[in-house]
């Protein structure tokens, strides 16, 4: 940010107006992106963000940050690699310090399996343009020291491939960043502000029943994550969601130890370090549907374990906070972004455990979407009706550890 | 963790289970008529709602029999366990 200075708010608290252009439901990432991205590359200021709480209070701020761009399939490497662009001039764009660091993502293989599917991925993502390198043990020892390369692991570290340009960055600050700058563009940012209901003409959308009020719409788009289905059912759209828990835990803080970001599908880790000392972990979902944001305690147990046995010099670290979050899961692993069967209604949901990294791209092509009333070419694969088309972007391997 | 009451059972740990998501799907009755939104409906869209919910479980550490429960989404509370072939 420019000056030290504290300045006294980054953004007005404004009332509601009784009537906008574009209406976004939901002030996390997606929302808060789409909001800046409208204005900034479409000239759309008369936009309004409702949020039912308080600015990226859901999944925005409970996510373990992780960035990475190394996804199988064509079209989700075209949106993600996208992401990363926008990442890589992010905090000049926004003229925040979003603390992004490309540290390098590893993913660890334990099988003959997961070796094969590690370097198809690989191969593909070069093909792609995308950066991406395989390291045997022998490289990994020298890449990240602390990862336990005994052979009398449960599950032995058979290799890993290497996204140098993957890393990190701050959530919170990059929610404050675009919160900031879209609301500089004169959107209005709109807390405490639920959605319970929509205004219909014929097959066509008009605006919203809210906690605060009607408010009339020309467009209104989605970005609820896990409670895009709860939206969508009072228009009478189903989606093909499930909500389920996903959990996270830091440690205390500790001196630098762990210079990357580890990943693990197999025995299901991950973990980095964040600028402040603290080991970020994630765990699994649990496996059932929920919306009471926590998880269950030996979700994390199975975690913690696993970590443990991956990076012997954690075994002393202490948890001191776990939280959960609602995410929303996809029959592909892939988020469904785009039009509806219901005129001027949009929907962006399904980014699932892994849609932090996306936060950018995904703002960019739903504003384009939003504001053309078509998709932009990097999401027009992502379409609802992908699922009736048997068009499937199937992403369980790239996105099976949740991040 | 849940505890959950399997119908011959009693209440057990939730990690003697397997969830089996949504309760009551049915095969469409004519599967060669109907059209591809139908069948995607029934490929790919589960009931999701933030309140109760009729799912199905798996004792698969304990009887290995399937049931089905009626669970809160948000509170978690287990109003209902009951067989397969009990109705809804
Ligand atoms: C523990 C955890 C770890 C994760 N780790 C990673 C990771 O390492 N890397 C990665 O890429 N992704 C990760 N993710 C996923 C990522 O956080 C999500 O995909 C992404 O944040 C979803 O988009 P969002 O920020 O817009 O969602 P959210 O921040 O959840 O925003 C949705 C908003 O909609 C609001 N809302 C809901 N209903 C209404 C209503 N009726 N009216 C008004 N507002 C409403 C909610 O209050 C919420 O603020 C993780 C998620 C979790 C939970
Ligand atoms: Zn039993």
């Amino acid at each position: 940010m420019s000056g030290s200075e504290h300045p006294d708010h980054l953004w007005r608290n404004p009332d509601p107006k009784r009537s906008y252009d574009v209406v976004i439901v939901g002030g996390g990432g997606h929302g808060l992106s789409t909001a800046y991205y409208l204005a900034r590359n479409h000239g759309i200021t008369n936009v309004a963000v409702l949020e039912r709480g308080w600015l990226a209070g859901g999944n925005m701020a409970r996510n373990t940050t992780v960035i990475r761009s190394n996804y199988l399939w064509d079209e989700s490497a075209a949106i993600y690699e996208h992401s990363m662009k926008l990442w890589e001039t992010l905090a000049e764009d926004l003229d925040y310090d979003i603390l992004f660091s490309q540290r390098g993502v590893l993913n660890l293989t334990h099988s003959l399996h997961d070796t094969r599917e590690a370097h198809r991925r690989v191969y593909a993502n070069r093909l792609n343009g995308i950066d991406a390198e395989w390291l045997t043990p022998e490289e990994i020892k020298e890449f990240c020291p602390i990862v336990n390369l005994s052979p009398d692991l449960r599950y032995p570290v058979m290799g890993a491939s290497l996204q140098r340009r993957g890393g990190i960055a701050k959530h919170d600050y990059v929610a404050w960043a675009f919160a900031r700058q879209a609301d500089a563009f004169g959107v209005d940012l709109v807390q405490n502000c639920e959605v319970t209901g929509f205004d219909l003409d014929g097959g066509r959308v008009t605006g919203v029943q809210t906690s605060r009020g009607p408010i009339a719409a020309g467009k209104v788009a989605l970005c609820a994550a896990g409670h895009s289905t709860v939206l969508a059912a009072m228009v009478g759209l189903d989606l093909p969601i499930q909500s389920h828990p996903l959990q996270a835990l830091v440690s205390e803080l500790l001196e630098p130890a762990l210079n990357c970001v580890v990943l693990s599908n197999a025995v299901h880790v991950y973990v980095s370090q964040a600028h402040k000392g603290e080991l970020v972990m994630g765990a699994g979902i649990d496996p059932f549907i929920s919306y009471a944001q926590r998880g269950s305690p030996h979700i994390i147990e199975y975690q913690l374990a696993a970590a443990v046995e991956l990076f012997p010099i954690f075994s002393r670290a202490h948890v001191v906070r776990t939280w959960g979050g609602i995410v929303d899961v996809s029959p592909d692993a892939s988020p469904i972004v785009g039009l509806t069967p219901i005129e001027n209604l949009f929907v962006n949901c399904g980014w699932g455990t892994g849609g932090f990294k996306a936060t950018p791209a995904s703002g960019w092509v739903y504003a384009h979407t939003i504001a053309r009333g078509e998709p932009h070419p990097l999401n027009a694969p992502f379409s609802l009706d992908r699922f009736a088309r048997g068009a499937l972007i199937d992403e369980h391997g790239a996105a099976a550890v949740a991040h | 963790m849940l505890l959950i009451p399997c119908p011959w059972c009693g209440q057990r740990d939730e990690i003697e289970f397997r969830y089996g998501g949504a309760a009551h799907v049915e095969y469409p009755a004519d599967p060669e008529t109907v059209d591809d939104a139908t069948w995607a409906r029934y490929l790919f869209v589960r009931p999701n709602p933030k309140g109760p919910l009729a799912e199905r479980w798996c004792h698969s550490q304990g009887c290995r029999r399937w049931f089905n429960i009626v669970r809160d989404t948000v509170t978690h509370q287990i109003m209902r366990s009951y067989r397969m072939e009990e109705a809804p």
